[in-house]
């Protein structure tokens, strides 16, 4: 009953995201967005990617958008009821409309091929989770099992993450940064 | 927003709390949900939250460029580091079981402790880098 009062209140954002034209309450309603979407997690008992969603999707991104924001213009730009009847403009907006509704068709036909939510039977619970769940302590020592996939298990990928992001903060400094006047 | 006291006093008053909780997560990712990429994330959080309340030049006092380009590169060699210390302690890349820090058990929980430091300096650091640079400085009437 609470997921799909969740799911609703989600739907509502997203929908009322798209249709503001300041860009300034669009983030703030994406952060709402976030948060539920955290609570959705904890709900599923995955506290992990609860946390991330909560501190990334909900306070940094909003925080970045905010900042891109303050370089760009608050409020979209206004179209007229000409410009909005051009056939170009038409068009282009039916192709989004048939792209969108295409895209979201193939998800949906991928989804029902899924076993279903937390069925003991589906491949995922046969062999990897059990493995994890019976050996972390013995392998690695430490009790969360997230951590040890994520620091041990999975170390490499861990090491390949905290690259993407030290990649991403070079590129910042060097496409943005100011330069001091000689 | 320097002018509103109520932001300044807040933000004063939240900052070393939210960092607290900061390094809270990120020393006891290996007990509870949480980690360095988590931890780090809130840590940079709490630094623009103070930016943001004092203004860049304010920020910039407490962390100045140059320290935190130096950070953003360390985090990533602490990870790296780690990874080298393992191979020269006898075991695989990341092996942290071959640490000589007592009990196998021990070496890799510290093993892993030491690169969720890493992950943490780094996610922070690039946070407040991206941060600094994205926002357009406000005018300030001199």
């Amino acid at each position: 009953m609470i997921d799909i009062l969740l799911l609703l209140i989600i739907v509502a954002c997203a929908i009322f995201a798209l249709f503001m034209k300041d860009l300034l309450s669009a983030t703030i309603i994406l952060g709402v967005y976030s948060f539920i979407m955290a609570t959705i997690f904890t709900r599923l008992n995955a506290v992990d990617v609860a946390f991330t969603e909560a501190s990334v999707g909900a306070g940094i991104t909003s925080v970045l958008m905010i900042a891109a924001l303050s370089r760009t213009k608050r409020y979209e730009h206004y179209y007229t009821k000409e410009q909005r009847k051009k056939p170009s403009a038409l068009f282009s907006k039916i192709m989004s409309l048939v792209l969108v509704i295409v895209t979201g068709a193939v998800l949906v036909y991928g989804t029902l091929d899924m076993p279903e939510f937390g069925d003991p039977e589906a491949p995922t619970n046969q062999h990897v989770s059990p493995r994890y769940i019976e050996e972390t302590h013995h392998d690695t020592g430490i009790n969360n099992m997230v951590t040890a996939v994520l620091a041990s298990y999975r170390g490499y990928d861990t090491l390949g993450e905290t690259t993407v992001i030290f990649t991403a903060g070079t590129a910042v400094i060097l496409l943005l940064r100011r330069k001091k006047k000689v | 927003m320097k002018e509103h006291i109520i932001v300044r006093i807040v933000a004063k008053f939240f900052t070393p709390f939210i960092q607290l909780f900061a390094f809270y997560v990120i020393a006891h990712g290996d007990l509870g949900p949480g980690g360095g990429f988590q931890g780090g994330v809130i840590l940079g959080a709490s630094i623009i939250l103070y930016v943001i309340a004092f203004g860049m030049d304010e920020g910039r006092k407490r962390i100045s460029q140059k320290v935190s380009d130096i950070l953003v590169s360390t985090g990533a060699l602490v990870y790296a580091g780690i990874g080298i210390l393992c191979i020269l302690a006898g075991g695989a890349y990341l092996e942290y079981a071959e640490l000589p820090l007592g009990s196998h058990h021990l070496a890799s929980h510290l093993g892993m402790y030491g690169i969720e430091i890493g992950v943490g300096i780094t996610v922070a650091f690039v946070m407040i880098t991206i941060f600094f640079e994205t926002a357009k400085k406000e005018r300030t009437d001199s």
